[in-house]
């Protein structure tokens, strides 16, 4: 598409070309970059950054699992590790997984609506900017206090910073102000951004596009938003909390003055557990479109695939206390948090009933995006399964805070949500920069990571299983866990070497990769019906939508979906 | 099916649904305060408790529900195009929510200097101050939004097209009186009575 002034069939002008505009420039780029409203170079943004603190989260991950290797490890100090389980867990959560996943759904939802834009396209920026600056805030921790070398002022209470160990009394000088200030300015750029998103879908969609023929990635990012809406509060109001113990002398959570430690869980854990589904659904998003483009099915069961959607949404707000089972909750507690996630497990195993029904029978092509969808398949289904398992309260007992939880929610945040999140770049890079992600790298990409991730992540239930518990800095030899130790720590690098590869693959393929046209896949949603890279209005023309796949019928004039929905 | 195409297309004004996510999610805010509030009465250790320090706020429930009286007054002034009406309701409404702020500090300033009770000095306090705070910060910035408002009006530059920002301004401001009316029950009735 060219620049300069456009207009559309009714000959309105659109976009005139924007004088004093220095394209090309280095300048002009990085002027384009930090100015943009655009929820496409936002989205971008959004992803880019996320991409740069998986590399830094990723890094402190290597020192955990280096540290780790061996018995009496030496390679960081008890308190650099506090630091770097900490400083991991929570920038991999908020400014990875959270920034991928707004930067996903601020680039595809507008398009696949058919919209220009956002409903607010300046909130999108501003929302975008609080992300990135409290990323850097949090990491400013490293060199307060004693400095670059070793960990500085840096948050070392876990990444659930758990009371008291917050007090005033227990963590003195910044450090857990840095973790509470940081996650609450992000969560207010979430908030904000969440509540965009979600106008956007509501009240700009296309003619045509009704609720119940909103492609799925649409719905699910909606019931997203709408989760981000709600819980993302719940842990601002604790950070609040936690700020006015520390500064004004609160006593919440000081069980001194009678407060409750537990209730710091509550609130946290209210906000965490849906926060693990506001990851998971937009990972559900990108399987429900690459699964049907790739098996040339429509997707099997799409009323089920938003029932069991909006269902997760509601149950996911009652299952937060058994990440608590062993606090000591009366059996009430206990069995109503034991049952309400065991139900949970019901409409996600729906879920994924209908991706394998969709595929069932269809022409499959392997290619790439495909490839991370089936691995995340397995894998997601293994996630679940031990979730199930540490959802019957009386295993979790047994294994609650020791290496066996690691290896869940890594299998289910590694295995299913970055799984997905690759399948996303395979699938949509060729949207974003007109050319393909290069094949022989991105398979290279898939079976090192793939390799990877079990070796790092596998053994880790058996070091669970053997009574290696979570967070500790080092171990004695002798208990059975330095095999599964080790093979972990060849894995982190193994996973190390896939990242480099994909970075080199991204990069490459940005200048050389093959050119890819407006729809390499073959695809039904409206992206495709534009040019690739979109231009920034979007759409020239806009196709009618007569049903969920309006390129479908707008391909198969004889054949069209809307004759039979 | 319905064939969308023959009909009308229309979609919800992206305004009231922005305006009703915002109050969602500041209900979701408040829910955690006023449940950390219930969950510590009759906790603290030391006085002063509820009981003996808090009085019912007749004057500043009067002035804050009086005022969702008011401006549904002047929205209804507005739609009929009587501008000298609109001003002096939106006025009132204005005055009204700067009264309970004054209120507030005046509250307060018996509770710190005669009561003694600061949010450090039991968990009373801590949940007292965090939870009227927190109320009293969002009737600030509703009084901010409600004097723009006006100021905007008397000086001419508030268009018929404006007529649904003001309606979301006023949703706000009936929104921090439902939340008062929660605080009430919560602190200056359950808790001061048990």
């Amino acid at each position: 598409m060219p620049n300069g002034t456009t207009t559309t069939d009714a000959g309105t002008e659109l976009l005139p070309a924007r004088p004093g505009e220095e394209r090309g420039t280095l300048t002009g780029w990085v002027q384009d970059l930090v100015f943009t409203v655009d929820h496409k170079k936002l989205g971008m943004l959004y992803v880019g950054t996320g991409l740069l603190f998986l590399v830094i989260a990723g890094w402190m991950a290597l020192i955990i699992r280096a540290q780790l290797a061996f018995p009496n490890g030496h390679v960081a100090s008890p308190q650099e590790f506090n630091s770097m389980i900490t400083v991991h867990g929570t920038v991999m959560i908020f400014w990875v997984a959270m920034p991928i996943v707004f930067g996903m759904i601020n680039y595809l939802v507008p398009l696949m609506i058919g919209a220009r834009d956002m409903a607010f396209p300046r909130l999108n920026a501003f929302s975008f900017w609080l992300t990135f600056f409290s990323g850097f805030f949090l990491l400013m921790s490293f060199v307060t206090g004693p400095g670059l070398y070793g960990a500085g002022a840096a948050p070392d209470a876990g990444w659930f910073a758990i009371a008291p160990l917050t007090s005033p009394a227990f963590s003195k000088g910044p450090s857990i102000d840095y973790w509470s200030l940081s996650v609450l300015v992000t969560g207010i750029g979430s908030v904000t951004g969440a509540i965009n998103i979600m106008v956007t879908i509501i009240c700009y969609r296309t003619k045509g596009m009704t609720l119940h023929r909103m492609p799925l990635f649409v719905w699910l990012a909606l019931v997203t938003m709408f989760l981000v809406v709600v819980f993302i509060p719940p842990l601002s109001a604790a950070q609040i909390m936690l700020t006015l113990e520390r500064y004004l002398g609160a006593t919440f959570f000081d069980a001194q003055s009678g407060g409750s430690a537990i209730l710091w869980q509550h609130f946290f854990w209210i906000f965490g557990h849906p926060e693990v589904y506001i990851l998971v659904m937009p990972a559900f998003a990108t399987i429900s479109e690459v699964v049907p483009v790739f098996s040339r099915k429509p997707i099997f069961g799409y009323p089920m695939m938003v029932a069991a959607s909006v269902l997760i949404g509601f149950i996911s707000a009652g299952v937060w206390a058994h990440h608590m089972f062993t606090v000591g909750m009366n059996s009430f507690q206990v069995t109503f948090f034991a049952m309400a996630t065991l139900a949970i497990s019901v409409p996600t195993g729906i879920k994924i009933f209908n991706w394998l029904a969709t595929i069932y029978g269809g022409k499959v092509r392997l290619e790439l995006p495909m490839l991370w969808c089936i691995a995340f398949l397995f894998q997601f289904l293994i996630a679940g399964l031990t979730g199930i398992m540490l959802g019957v309260a009386s295993f979790d007992w047994q294994l609650n805070d020791s290496y066996f939880v690691i290896a869940h929610f890594h299998y289910v945040i590694v295995g299913g949500i970055l799984f997905a999140v690759f399948a996303f770049f395979y699938y949509w890079y060729p949207k974003a920069f007109g050319r393909m992600l290069d094949k022989k790298l991105g398979l290279w990409h898939f079976w090192l990571f793939t390799i990877g991730f079990h070796l790092t992540f596998d053994p880790q239930h058996f070091a669970g299983f053997y009574g290696m518990p979570r967070r500790i800095y080092t171990y004695q030899p002798g208990r059975g866990w330095e095999v599964w130790n080790l093979l972990s720590t060849i894995g982190a690098f193994v996973q190390a070497a896939a990242i480099i590869v994909f970075v080199i693959n991204l990069l490459w393929s940005g200048r050389k990769g093959k050119i890819a046209g407006d729809d390499p896949w073959d695809a039904w949603t409206l992206e495709w019906a534009t040019t690739s890279p979109p231009p920034d209005y979007n759409f020239e023309k806009l196709p009618e939508v007569r049903s969920r796949r309006p390129l479908w019928d707008l391909k198969h004039p004889e054949d069209p979906d809307w004759k039979f929905e | 099916m319905v064939n969308t195409n023959e009909t009308e297309w229309r979609l919800p004004s992206h305004r009231v649904v922005a305006m009703i996510l915002v109050i969602l999610t500041e209900t979701a805010l408040f829910t955690i305060f006023v449940v950390a509030y219930l969950f510590y009465i009759g906790k603290s250790l030391s006085g002063p408790y509820p009981r003996d320090v808090l009085h019912f706020p007749w004057l500043g429930s009067i002035l804050l529900f009086g005022s969702s009286g008011t401006i549904v007054a002047a929205e209804h002034h507005l739609k009929r195009g009587s501008l000298r009406d609109f001003h002096l309701w939106w006025g009132i409404t204005f005055a009204a929510g700067v009264g309970f702020l004054l209120w507030t500090a005046n509250e307060w300033i018996h509770l710190i200097y005669h009561e003694r009770l600061t949010i450090s000095t039991n968990l009373f306090g801590s949940t007292f101050y965090s939870l009227v705070g927190l109320h009293a910060s969002h009737v600030l910035v509703g009084a901010f939004l409600l004097g723009l408002i006006l100021v905007m009006s008397v000086t001419g530059r508030i268009q018929d097209r404006h007529h649904e920002h003001i309606t979301m301004i006023s949703w706000y401001w009936h929104f921090v009186d439902c939340v008062w009316a929660v605080v009430i029950t919560v602190v200056y009735i359950i808790s001061a009575n048990s």
